[in-house]
């Protein structure tokens, strides 16, 4: 019964986002053309998230909060379809790109994530790539090509704000650079597909603070071209990179969305007193 | 409406897909069977390269449509499924074989009976391979006696003791983990062997005793590691002396693991047949006296049918590697049975 | 760690340290013992022990010398393991990838779990296998090779006699060594960091992207110390070998014709009849066999632990 309450306020929240961005400027109400529809998700018989309905809004941050353990990672993998690769996961609802619903039979997965990226948790470049290899290790692996590899290099490594450290040792390997250059390295090497969306699972976790701030900037910055959304513990830094914030609780069973709203808003004057508590650290 | 909401998994494939896809590779097989009777290709392996070249045809026209990553996918699954099945086929292929065709022997009397009055071509309701187990029995048994102590003793020397010798301990013994069993078994052959000038159960477990060795030491020490030193202070701290706390807290708590040392170190060795060819040779009654002359193995006794070639000599050779399989495969799950409860 | 030891201490340390200090003066013996005769050969043979292809036992009057010589064995004993090494190699890979990262979960389970039970197989029942089951394929598949592929040397035949060939023992001895290899090469593409596995599908690749760009690098030197544990194993193999080759003192490289070379074999053939300087020389045969599988288990050892401890930088 309780469950029914909270997947039809998630709803209603979700939509209600929308017609709060829609009194605030154009630039920020227009839709990224990502979007959930009442999303599940299970791990075995465990239901880790539940009814979630929410509409991403473009060229802007999205922060996904919440104590851990309520689904918003979870969440996070079921936009681009890395949730599936998890044995004895499965899900319910849709996930809409562009008005389609990417689980659809007959859509390529593969082609999907290039239009929705996703930087982890730790800083991973492949280990046994040099700096540039790491770039470009995505068209690579996409069969895509790219008639001026250099420019795109730059391009890239530039937007991740690595670009003057690295130029002149292109052909180090990744693993030589620092945790926080490194990270970076890794979103110059999802920016090199041109994605759409740029999904960040708490991307800063693994670093220290300094690293923390210049990556939280190089976010801001992606964020005038792509729609971003990222995961964190970290008030402080959802509060710094993002423009809007989606709150994520569980009360012991599945994950739910509670409401989602501008950023300012939600640290201000929420509409749930839950939000309110969780972004003074009264819990979580 | 939420609640309603049934988990499915949209990126398996449907049902339907799935069923189309097992009648296509079954239509496959029948075609590549059809192919093989009409063709000069025959048995199993030529029906398996017609039906690999077929499905290889069907993946080259069905990728047509596809961009060049996913044809590459496809290829490469295809081969790794290929490539899979070759290298699975032979053991797969033995555990049938020993399967069907030791089960045509194993009666009663195989187990009880010896081969004293038996020719190895008799039929198969007369003599057995009792004295043979009986034999690998006592030269294991024999061998683990004299083994298991040292092994244990040497991994605590490294682990506990931490003595001067640690280092060359530790590196002799793996070494001598890679002594080819021939040369095990000639090493006794031209000492011991020599010495008693005979052949016995004796020597044959000498023989099985160096190739056990490094096997139990390096599993003891293994598992002798993985005691936390925490452990081991407390022990301190309850004023134990060294010699107690090892014997109080230390090997109380690894206890399973040394008998999967041990356990190991007997499969290790209850197969091995080129060492006891120059040690304990065989017989074709019970030996109980393990310095008397030589006795029969189970291995030898395989060993020994198979080279005698006639239909029921080797029927009887398949039994005999039934019985060796289950015992060491008992081996093996009991090792896994009792290091599994440690973990607990 | 600072602990007084008591008289109880002492002779507890007493006892593990003769323990210990028993196996590894039996141990050293052996190769002390194997050292010794082996000295004792290459001082009345030299190097020619190693690359003469005469195996003459001497008559006691001295009439006919000693003549022991085990290149060809040598020779036939690179052939058969780089055969079997040939083989099993790609296929332990492909079923390490497979049951990693194609195969259904139960079937994985099924055949995980059958994999380990594979490598406990004493080699004397692949010899078996060999004879009475494989023999019949390798002949076909050799005949296959030399009708088709005659004209190149390693594959030309002068008999019609495929049997206890090179090729056959190989083979018998990749079905041997692949269960080890495919365990070892298995578990180290299990240890492929997820994140790097999941990168590679974020950045549009395919799972053969992925396998291309991040495991097979990743498990690189750990299939690589797979493989020479496998090597080692398939150096050292004696009963599998006996009964799948003929033995002939000829240096040859014909791989499908029926005879070959094999140290271990020669070993277990000889030794029965041997007079006193022929068991020295087996001997020595053995104390060369023996370093060159101490030298492969030594190598791999040392790839596997650099291959599995700490994560490469």
């Amino acid at each position: 019964m309780e469950n029914v309450d909270i997947s039809e306020r998630s709803e209603l929240k979700g939509t209600q986002m929308n017609e709060t961005t829609s009194n605030t400027a154009v630039l920020e109400t227009e839709f990224a053309g990502l979007e959930t529809r009442d999303a599940h998700a299970w791990f075995g018989n465990h239901h880790a998230l539940a009814g979630v309905s929410l509409q991403f809004p473009a060229r802007s941050v999205t922060g996904l909060i919440g104590p851990s353990g309520c689904g918003k990672s979870t969440y996070l993998r079921l936009l681009n379809r890395m949730h599936e690769f998890i044995p004895n996961a499965a899900m319910a609802g849709e996930v809409r790109l562009h008005g389609q619903d990417i689980y659809a039979p007959g859509v390529d997965p593969a082609a999907m994530r290039l239009k929705i990226g996703m930087v982890f948790q730790k800083p991973n470049p492949f280990p046994a790539m040099t700096i540039r290899e790491n770039v470009l290790s995505g068209l690579r692996l996409a069969h895509i090509k790219v008639d001026d590899e250099e420019s795109l290099l730059e391009k890239c490594l530039t937007r991740a704000g690595l670009w003057k450290e690295v130029k002149d040792r292109l052909n180090a390997s990744g693993g030589s650079l620092s945790g926080g250059q490194q990270q970076r390295l890794c979103i110059a090497r999802s920016l090199a597909v041109e994605p759409e969306v740029l999904l960040m699972d708490e991307p800063c976790s693994a670093l220290d603070p300094g690293s923390t701030l210049r990556i939280e900037e190089t976010i801001k910055e992606l964020a005038e071209k792509i729609t971003v959304v990222i995961v964190t513990h970290n008030m402080q830094q959802a509060s710094r990179v993002s423009d809007y914030c989606a709150f994520f609780l569980t009360d012991g069973g599945p994950g739910y969305l509670v409401e989602a709203d501008q950023t300012r808003k939600m640290f201000t004057t929420p509409n749930d007193s839950r939000t309110a508590d969780y972004v003074q650290g009264k819990f979580g | 409406m939420s609640m309603q909401a049934t988990p499915s998994r949209p990126w398996e494939k449907e049902k339907i897909v799935r069923r189309n896809s097992g009648l296509t590779l079954l239509l496959g097989a029948l075609i590549a069977y059809v192919i093989v009777l009409f063709t000069g290709f025959a048995g199993p392996d030529g029906w398996a390269v017609v039906l690999f070249a077929l499905a290889a045809t069907f993946t080259f026209f069905r990728n047509r449509r596809l961009s060049v990553k996913e044809r590459k996918d496809s290829r490469a699954r295809l081969l790794i499924a290929a490539a899979s099945v070759i290298a699975f086929a032979p053991w797969i292929s033995i555990f049938i074989s020993v399967l069907f065709k030791g089960v045509k022997g194993l009666r009663p009397n195989f187990v009880v009976s010896d081969m004293r009055t038996t020719t190895p071509d008799d039929f198969l309701n007369m003599g057995g391979a009792a004295h043979a187990i009986v034999g690998s029995l006592l030269m294991v048994l024999i061998a683990t006696v004299i083994t298991l102590p040292l092994g244990i003793l040497s991994g605590l020397y490294i682990t506990e003791v931490r003595g001067r010798f640690s280092g060359v301990v530790r590196v002799v013994i793996q070494s001598m983990s890679g002594v080819p069993s021939i040369v095990a078994g000639l090493f006794i052959y031209t000492t011991f062997v020599d010495a008693t000038g005979t052949f016995s159960a004796l020597a044959g477990a000498l023989a099985l005793g160096i190739l056990m060795l490094p096997t139990v030491a390096r599993t003891s020490e293994e598992v002798l590691k993985l005691v936390p030193d925490d452990l081991r202070s407390a022990g301190y701290a309850l004023g134990a002396r060294q010699w107690r706390s090892t014997l109080i807290v230390v090997l109380p708590t690894v206890r399973s693991g040394l008998i999967t040392a041990g356990l190991l170190g007997v499969a290790r060795v209850i197969g091995e047949t080129a060492p006891l060819l120059a040690t304990a040779l065989s017989n074709t009654s019970f030996v109980f006296n393990p310095v008397s002359g030589p006795i029969g193995s189970l291995p030898m006794y395989i060993f020994g049918m198979l080279q005698i070639g006639t239909e029921n000599s080797i029927n009887r050779a398949w039994t005999g590697a039934l019985i060796l399989l289950i015992v060491v495969f008992g081996l093996f799950s009991l090792a896994r049975y009792v290091a599994g409860k440690d973990k607990r | 760690m600072h602990v007084v030891h008591s008289r109880g201490d002492k002779v507890f340390r007493g006892i593990v340290s003769a323990g210990a200090l028993t196996s590894l003066i039996l141990l050293g013996l052996i190769g002390a013992f194997l050292l010794a005769r082996g000295i004792e050969v290459f001082n009345t043979s030299g190097f020619k022990f190693l690359t003469g292809s005469n195996w003459v036992a001497g008559s006691e009057d001295g009439v006919i010398p000693n003549d022991f010589s085990i290149g060809p064995m040598i020779v036939g004993t690179a052939i058969v393991s780089l055969i079997a090494m040939l083989f099993a190699v790609p296929m332990s890979m492909a079923g390490a990838l497979y049951l990693e990262f194609y195969a259904p979960q139960n079937v994985r389970r099924v055949l995980v779990a059958l994999l380990d039970l594979a490598a406990a197989i004493p080699s004397l029942i692949f010899g078996l296998w060999g004879v009475q089951v494989f023999t019949s394929f390798g002949e076909r598949w050799a005949y296959f090779l030399s009708d088709r592929l005659g004209w190149f040397p390693l594959f030309s035949t002068i008999s019609d006699n495929f049997g206890r060939s090179p090729f056959v023992a190989g083979c018998v001895l990749a079905s041997l060594v692949v269960p080890i290899t495919t365990s070892v090469a298995r578990e180290v593409y299990s240890r492929t960091p997820r994140e790097l596995v999941d990168t590679c599908f974020a950045l549009g690749g395919t799972k053969w992207g992925a396998i291309r760009t991040v495991v097979i690098p990743f498990g690189k030197s750990g299939v690589v110390g797979g493989a020479m544990l496998g090597l080692g194993r398939a150096l050292g193999e004696t009963i599998a070998v006996y009964l799948l080759l003929n033995i002939n003192f000829r240096y040859t490289f014909k791989i499908l014709e029926s005879e070959g070379g094999n140290v271990a074999s020669l070993i277990a053939t000889k030794f029965g009849e041997a007079t006193p300087d022929e068991i020295k020389a087996l001997v020595a045969a053995g104390f060369v066999l023996f370093i060159l599988t101490l030298t492969v288990n030594m190598v791999a050892s040392a790839i596997v632990t650099r291959s599995t401890k700490g994560a490469p930088a």
